[in-house]
C-alpha cells in the first residue's frame, strides 16, 4: 500500500488526538487521547521501517533498514506505559482532593 | 594618574563614609574628601604633565575594551568645576540636617565619582559605564530624602534617562561592530566610516540619550518635577553637573562620531533647541514655587547651549564651551539661595515670601549678583559665554538669534519678578523673623560671587584651555 | 613719553573704587564718610577728565589705550581698550562734573536716609557713573556694550532703591525690561557689525564702512537695529515708557541719569557711529522721524502733568527728540551741543523740583503748590534760568543748541523745522506753566507745609548755583556763522569725529536772510508762549483733574494701557495656556502616556496566565505549528 495511506491515517490520528487533549475537560478522556497520539507516531514509523525495507528488499532480502524504527516503537511504548501510571497515579490523588476528575479546576498556577 | 585618582578618591571615599557613624563626622569627612580632589584637580591644572592627564590599563581586553582616561581641554574644564562644586554645596548646605547623613555624604560622593568618570572616559564601554553609574547614587538620593512625591517622580527619571540610555547603548554597540579589531577604543570609534545613512540613524539614537539629559525640549518633563521634588543639594549636582554630561557628550561623543549626519539635522537641533528656550522662558514666568522656576530657566538656559553646538563654527563652539563652566556655577548660586530660602522660611512659594530684603541684606546682595549672572549681564562669566553663543547662532542662521534672543528679554522678566517678590516689597509673617545667613553659606557664596566677576573680566585662561578641544571638533567637521 | 592719556584707565577706576569701599562697608562708614568718600571719587575722575580735555584740545586725533585681552575667538578678537579723542573727552567731562555736582548735593538731599542706606546709595552712584564712563571711553562696540547694560543695571537699583515700595519696584523692573528689549535690537546690530566687519573696534568698522557705498543695504540693517537699542536707552518711540514711570527713584537720581547722561546714551552711540548713519539715509529719515514725533508725544503730554518730576521727565524725553532729530539730519555737532547744554539746565530743573520738594517734606503735586518765590530764593533764581534755556531763549544756552538743529532740520525739509518749531512752543509753554504754578501766585498747600519752607543748605543750592550759570553761558561755545564768523568753538572742537562724514554730507546753505526771519520768528514765538503761560497760571492755576481732551493727555494717550493689552496680557496668557495644556497634557500626556500604554499592555498580557493548564498546551500546539511553518518554509 502507498506510504501516503499510512501517513494520513497517522496524521489523522494524531490530529484527532490533539483535538482531544485541547477540548475534553475529562482527565481521564485527555490520557485516552495522549495515547492516541504516542500511538498515531508509532504506526507512523512502522510504517515507514516497512517502506524503507521494501524499497531494498528487492536487492537483498536480509537487509536490517529500518530496524531501528522498530526498535522506537517499543521505546516510546515504554513510555507511554510510564507517563500512564504516573498520571493516573496524579488524577486518583487529584480525585481524592477535589472528588472531580474536572481539569478546569486546576488553575492554581495564577496566584 | 590623576585622573584615576579623581576617580578613585570619591568612589572609595563615598563607599567608606557608610560606615562611618555621627553626623558631625560624615560632614567633616566628605568635606575633606571633596576639598581633597579639588586640590587634586588644582595640581593637575596647574601641572599638566602628560603622565597626570592620560591612563591606561586593561579592563575587559576579551571585549575590546580598556580602562582608558583622558583629560583634554573640555575635560579639565568639566572637572574642575565638579571639583569645584562639590566643596561649594557641601559648605553652603552644611547647616541642613539629613536622616541618616553617612549614607547622605556616601552617595554624593559617589555621584561625583561617576560623573567625574564620564568626564575623563576614553573609552566606549567605560563610558556607558560610568554615565549609568552616576545615575544610580542620584536614583537613592531622591528617592529617600526627596520631597512629597519624590517616589513616582524619581521613578519617572529614572525610567526616562535609562531608556535613553539604552538607545544610546545600541548605536554604541553597532559602532564597536564596525570597528575592524572590535575595539570600544574613543579613537578606534573616531576612525570608523559610515555611510551618511548609517550615521542618519545612530545619530538619532545617541542624540536621544543626551536630548534627555540636558534636557531638550520635547524631552524635558521630567526635569522641573525632578528638580522640585528632590533635596536642594542633590538638585545642585543634577542641575550643575549632570546636564554637563549630555552636553559633553555631545561635543566628545556625538559630533565626531557623526559629523555628516550632525550638519544634516543641524537645523532640526537647533530649531528645537531654540523652541525649547523661549518655550521654557514662557513657562518660568508662570512659576509659582521658586524652584521650578530656576529649573524652567535652566532649560532655557542649556537650550542655548545645545544650539551653540551645532552651528559649526568657532564663536559658538567656545562659547558653548565656556558656558559650561559660567552656567555650572550660576545655576549652583541660585540653588544655594533657594535652599538657604527654604531651609530658613520652609516654603517655596513666591506668593508667600517677601520683603527679605530688610533683614538679610547679605543674601539678598548674592542672590541679586547670581541672577544677574544668569541674565548675562555684561562683567558677569554668563555674558562671555552668551554673546558668542548668540555671535555664532547668528553666524548660522539670524532668525534662530533673533528668536533666540528673545529668551534674553524673558530671562530679564521673570528673574526680576523674582528677585521683587521674594525680596523686596513688605515683609509677612512669614518672613518678618528673617536672620541673615551664616558665615558658611557666606564663604560659598563669595566664592561663586568672585567666581562669576573674575570670569567675566577675564575669560582668557579658560579659552586658552579649550583650545584643543575646539581645534579637534572643528577639523572633524571638514 | 607718557601723557596724561595714558591714565585714562584711571577715570573709571576711581568710582568703581568708591563703589567697592561704600558697598563693602556700608556697615561701618558714616554718612559724612561715605558722602565724602562718593563725592570724592568722582571730584577726582574729573580733574582727570579736565586734564584729558585739555590734551585733546592740542591733539585731535584719537588715541587708545590698551589695558587687556578680553575675548579672542578665533577671528574675532576684542581687547579691552579705551578710546580717547575729543568726543569722549567732551563727554567726559560733562559726566564727571555734573555728576560731582549730583552727588554734592546728594549728601544733603539723601541726609534722612539711615548710614547704610545712605553709603548703599552711594555706591549704587558711583557704580553708575564707573559704567557710564565704560560706555563712552570703550574702544569697540562690546565695551560700549558693557557700559549700556550697566547704567541699565544702575537705574534698575536706583530707581528702586527704596526697595519696600511695591510700585517703585515695578517701575525699576519696567526700566530693566524695556530697556533689555533695546538691548535686543542692539545686540542683533552688534552681530551684524562682526560679520560684515569682521571687528568691533570703532577704528577697524569705520575705515571699512567710509569705502562703502551710501544707501548700502547692509548698513541700513546695521544702524537701524542700533537705534533699536537707542530707543530703550533714550526713551525715545515706542521703548519711552519707561523713562516717567522711573522718576519712582530719589530726585538726584532722575537728575543724573534720566537727565544728563544715561538717556543720552543713545546720542552718543549715534554721534560716535556717524560715519556708518550718513551712508545710511533711509535710517537717518527713521531717526529724525521718531526723534520729532517723540518730542511732539512727550511734550503734549507734560502740558498736563501735575506731578513736578513728570513734566520734567516728559520734558526730557522730549528733549531727547530734538537729539535724534539733530542726528537724524546730519546736524552731528548740534545734536552734542544739546547734549551738554541739556545736562546742564535739565541736571539744574530737577536738583531745582529736589530743592522744592525738600522744602515741601515731599510733595510733588504742583496744584498744592504756589507763591514759593520769597521763601526758596536761589532755587526761584536758578530754576527760571534753567526754564528760559530749556525755552530757548537768547542769550541762554538752549538757543544756540535748539537753534542749530532746528536751521539744519530746515535744510533737510522745512516741514521738520516747522513741526519742531511747535514742539519748541509746546515746550516753553509747559515748562512756564511749572514754573508758574510753583513759584508765581498764591500758596496752595497745607499751613503745616507753609511754615516749614526754608531754603535748601548750601550743598544744595551751590550745585544749583553753578548749573544756572553753566546753561546761561554754555551756549557761547556754539556761535552760529550767523553772528560772528568762525566763532563756533565746538564745531572745530569736535571737527576731527565727523570729518568723515562731513565729507559725504551735501552742506544745506541757508542764506542768511531765511535764517534771521526764521530766528525771529521762533523767538517772537516763544516769547508769546511764555507770556501766556506766566499770566494765566499764575492767575489761574488747575486745581483739579484734567477734563476731556486733556484727560488724554492726562493719561498719556493711554500708551502704557495699549502696551499692557498687546504685550503683557497676551505673554501671560501664553504662559498660562502652556503651563496648563501643553505642559501637562501634551508634551508630558505622552510621556505618561507612554508609560500607560505599557502598563496597559502588560496588565492584559497577565490575562494570558489564567491557570488553567488547558490554554497552555493550546498555546504549545500553535507555538510548535507555528514554528514547523516557519522551518519549512523559509
Amino acid at each position: 500500500m502507498p506510504i501516503n495511506y499510512y501517513i494520513i491515517l497517522a496524521v489523522a490520528l494524531f490530529s484527532i488526538g490533539v483535538a482531544g487533549v485541547l477540548t475534553r475537560r475529562n482527565a481521564i478522556i485527555i490520557f485516552m487521547c495522549v495515547e492516541l497520539m504516542l500511538n498515531a507516531v508509532n504506526l507512523l514509523l512502522v510504517a515507514f521501517s516497512k517502506m524503507h525495507y521494501n524499497n531494498v528488499a528487492a536487492f537483498n532480502p536480509f537487509a536490517s533498514i529500518g530496524t531501528d524504527a522498530q526498535v522506537f516503537v517499543f521505546f516510546i511504548m515504554v513510555v507511554a506505559a510510564a507517563e500512564v501510571s504516573v498520571g493516573l497515579a496524579i488524577i486518583v490523588m487529584m480525585y481524592r482532593n477535589i472528588h472531580s476528575v474536572d481539569v478546569n479546576f486546576l488553575n492554581r498556577l495564577k496566584h | 594618574m590623576i585622573a584615576l585618582l579623581l576617580i578613585l578618591i570619591p568612589l572609595i571615599g563615598g563607599i567608606g563614609l557608610f560606615f562611618v557613624k555621627g553626623e558631625k563626622a560624615a560632614k567633616s569627612l566628605s568635606m575633606f574628601i571633596a576639598a581633597a580632589n579639588l586640590g587634586l584637580m588644582i595640581t593637575a591644572l596647574v601641572t599638566k604633565a602628560d603622565t597626570a592627564m592620560h591612563f591606561d590599563a586593561a579592563w575587559l581586553p576579551q571585549l575590546g575594551s580598556s580602562f582608558a582616561l583622558k583629560m583634554d581641554g573640555m575635560s579639565l574644564i568639566l572637572c574642575l568645576l565638579t571639583t569645584l562644586a562639590y566643596p561649594v554645596i557641601f559648605i553652603s548646605t552644611s547647616n541642613n540636617q539629613y536622616k541618616s547623613p553617612h549614607s547622605f555624604y556616601g552617595l554624593m560622593l559617589l555621584a561625583q565619582a561617576g560623573i567625574l568618570g564620564v568626564f575623563v572616559a576614553a573609552d566606549g564601554l567605560l563610558f556607558y559605564f560610568f554615565w549609568e553609574l552616576a545615575l544610580i547614587p542620584v536614583y537613592f538620593l531622591c528617592s529617600k530624602w526627596g520631597g512629597e512625591r519624590r517616589i513616582a517622580v524619581t521613578f519617572k527619571f529614572f525610567i526616562y534617562t535609562f531608556v535613553g540610555s539604552l538607545l544610546m547603548l545600541v548605536g554604541l554597540l553597532y559602532l564597536y561592530f564596525q570597528t575592524p579589531d572590535l575595539s570600544f577604543a574613543l579613537q578606534a570609534l573616531y576612525d570608523v566610516k559610515l555611510t551618511t545613512a548609517q550615521q542618519s540613524w545612530l545619530f538619532w539614537l545617541f542624540f536621544i540619550a543626551f536630548a534627555v539629559k540636558m534636557p531638550v525640549f520635547p524631552f524635558h518633563t521630567w526635569q522641573p518635577d525632578a528638580y522640585e521634588e528632590s533635596p536642594t543639594a542633590v538638585t545642585m549636582v543634577l542641575s550643575a553637573l549632570m546636564v554637563k554630561m549630555g552636553l559633553f557628550a555631545v561635543v566628545r561623543w556625538l559630533i565626531p562620531l557623526f559629523p555628516a549626519a550632525a550638519i544634516q539635522f543641524d537645523n532640526v537641533v537647533i530649531g528645537l533647541s531654540v523652541i525649547g528656550m523661549v518655550y521654557a522662558s514662557i513657562l518660568a514666568m508662570q512659576q509659582d514655587d521658586i524652584k521650578r522656576l530656576v529649573a524652567y530657566s535652566s532649560i532655557a538656559h542649556i537650550g542655548l547651549m545645545s544650539a551653540a553646538l551645532f552651528v559649526n563654527n568657532q564663536s559658538g563652539l567656545e562659547g558653548a564651551i565656556i558656558q559650561f563652566f559660567s552656567h555650572g556655577v550660576n545655576v549652583l548660586g541660585m540653588w544655594i539661595v533657594v535652599d538657604l530660602i527654604e531651609q530658613q522660611f520652609g516654603t517655596r512659594k513666591m506668593s508667600e515670601l517677601g520683603g527679605i530684603a530688610q533683614k538679610a541684606p547679605v543674601l539678598t546682595i548674592m542672590l541679586v549678583i547670581v541672577a544677574l549672572a544668569n541674565v548675562a549681564l555684561p562683567l558677569t562669566n554668563a555674558f562671555i559665554g552668551e554673546f558668542l553663543m548668540f555671535n555664532g547662532l547668528f553666524q548660522f542662521n539670524m532668525w534662530y538669534a533673533a528668536a533666540g534672543g528673545l529668551s534674553i528679554i524673558l530671562s530679564a522678566v521673570y528673574t526680576l519678578k523674582m528677585i521683587q517678590k521674594v525680596f523686596y516689597g513688605e515683609s509677612n509673617a512669614t518672613t518678618a523673623g528673617a536672620i541673615d545667613i551664616g558665615w558658611m553659606p557666606k564663604i560659598g557664596l563669595s566664592v561663586i560671587v568672585v567666581a562669576i566677576f573674575i570670569m567675566g573680566v577675564f575669560p582668557k585662561p579658560v579659552f586658552a584651555l579649550m583650545n584643543d578641544t575646539v581645534t579637534t571638533v572643528l577639523g572633524i567637521y571638514k | 613719553m607718557k601723557s596724561i592719556i595714558d591714565y585714562v584707565y584711571l577715570v573709571p577706576l576711581f568710582p568703581l573704587i568708591g563703589f567697592l569701599i561704600n558697598g563693602l562697608g556700608r556697615k561701618q562708614l558714616s554718612k559724612s564718610l561715605s558722602g565724602m568718600i562718593g563725592s570724592g571719587m568722582v571730584l577726582a575722575s574729573f580733574v582727570v577728565s579736565a586734564l584729558i580735555f585739555n590734551a585733546t584740545r592740542a591733539e585731535g586725533d584719537p588715541i587708545t589705550v590698551r589695558l587687556f585681552d578680553f575675548i579672542q575667538a578665533g577671528n574675532l578678537n576684542i581687547p579691552f581698550e579705551f578710546l580717547v579723542d575729543r568726543l569722549s573727552a567732551l563727554f567726559l567731562m560733562i559726566i564727571t562734573g555734573v555728576g560731582f555736582l549730583i552727588h554734592l548735593y546728594s549728601t544733603a538731599y539723601m541726609h534722612e536716609e539711615e548710614p547704610h542706606h545712605f553709603a548703599r546709595y552711594f555706591a549704587y552712584l558711583n557704580l553708575f557713573v564707573f559704567s557710564m564712563l565704560l560706555l563712552v571711553l570703550g574702544a569697540n562696540y562690546l565695551i560700549m556694550f558693557i557700559g549700556w547694560e550697566g547704567v541699565g543695571l544702575c537705574s534698575y537699583l536706583l530707581i528702586g532703591y527704596w526697595f519696600k515700595n511695591k510700585d517703585y519696584g515695578n517701575a525699576a523692573r519696567k526700566a530693566f525690561v524695556m530697556n533689555r528689549i533695546g538691548d535686543l535690537g542692539f545686540l542683533l546690530g552688534l552681530f551684524f557689525i562682526i560679520q560684515q566687519f569682521g571687528s568691533l573696534t570703532y577704528g577697524e568698522v569705520f575705515s571699512q564702512a567710509a569705502t562703502m557705498s551710501s544707501g548700502a543695504t547692509i548698513l541700513t540693517i546695521i544702524t537701524l537695529l542700533l537705534f533699536v537699542g537707542a530707543t530703550g536707552k533714550s526713551a525715545q518711540i515706542p521703548l519711552y515708557t519707561w523713562l516717567p514711570d522711573a522718576m519712582a527713584g530719589p530726585t538726584p537720581v532722575s537728575a543724573l541719569i534720566h537727565a544728563a547722561t544715561m538717556v543720552t546714551a543713545g546720542i552718543y552711540m549715534i554721534a560716535r557711529s556717524n560715519i556708518l548713519y550718513t551712508l545710511a539715509p533711509v535710517s537717518q529719515t527713521v531717526v529724525a522721524v521718531i526723534g520729532l514725533a517723540t518730542a511732539i508725544l512727550a511734550a503734549t503730554i507734560a502740558i498736563k502733568q501735575n506731578d513736578i518730576k513728570k513734566v520734567l521727565a516728559y520734558s526730557t524725553v522730549s528733549q531727547l527728540g530734538y537729539m535724534f532729530l539733530g542726528l537724524g539730519v546730519g546736524a552731528y555737532t548740534g545734536a552734542v551741543f544739546h547734549v551738554m547744554t541739556h545736562a546742564f539746565f535739565k541736571a539744574l530743573l530737577f536738583l531745582g523740583a529736589g530743592s522744592v520738594i525738600h522744602a515741601m517734606h515731599h510733595e510733588q503735586d504742583i496744584r498744592k503748590m504756589g507763591g514759593l518765590a520769597k521763601k526758596l530764593p536761589i532755587t526761584h533764581i536758578t530754576f527760571l534760568i534753567g526754564c528760559i534755556a530749556i525755552a530757548g531763549i537768547p542769550p541762554f544756552s538752549g538757543f544756540f543748541s535748539k537753534d542749530e538743529i532746528l536751521i539744519h532740520a530746515y535744510g533737510t525739509n522745512p516741514l521738520l523745522y516747522w513741526i519742531g518749531l511747535g514742539g519748541a512752543l509746546l515746550t516753553a509753554f509747559y515748562m512756564f506753566r511749572l514754573y508758574a504754578m510753583t513759584f508765581k501766585g498764591s500758596f496752595r498747600g497745607t499751613h503745616e507745609q507753609e511754615h516749614h519752607l526754608h531754603e535748601s543748605p548750601w550743598q544744595m543750592t551751590l550745585p544749583l548755583i553753578v548749573l544756572a550759570f553753566l546753561a546761561a553761558v554754555a551756549g557761547f561755545v556754539g556761535i552760529p556763522e550767523l553772528f560772528a564768523h568762525d566763532a563756533h568753538k565746538l564745531e572745530h572742537y569736535l571737527g576731527p569725529v565727523f570729518a568723515e562724514s562731513y565729507k559725504v554730507q551735501e552742506a544745506h546753505q541757508i542764506d542768511h536772510s531765511t535764517e534771521y526771519m526764521l530766528l525771529g520768528v521762533s523767538i517772537t514765538a516763544i516769547l508769546i508762549a511764555i507770556v501766556f503761560a506766566w499770566t494765566r497760571y499764575s492767575k489761574k492755576p488747575e486745581t483739579g483733574d484734567a477734563t476731556g481732551f486733556g484727560k488724554t493727555l492726562a493719561n498719556k494717550w493711554y500708551v502704557d494701557e495699549l502696551y499692557e493689552a498687546i504685550i503683557s496680557k497676551p505673554l501671560n496668557g501664553l504662559g498660562a495656556i502652556s503651563n496648563k495644556f501643553i505642559e501637562k497634557s501634551g508634551i508630558d500626556g505622552i510621556v505618561n502616556g507612554t508609560g500607560k500604554t505599557i502598563q496597559w499592555g502588560s496588565r492584559q498580557l497577565r490575562l494570558l496566565q489564567s491557570g488553567q493548564v488547558g490554554t497552555y498546551v493550546l498555546w504549545m500546539v500553535l507555538g510548535i505549528l507555528l514554528f514547523f511553518v516557519l522551518i519549512i518554509f523559509i
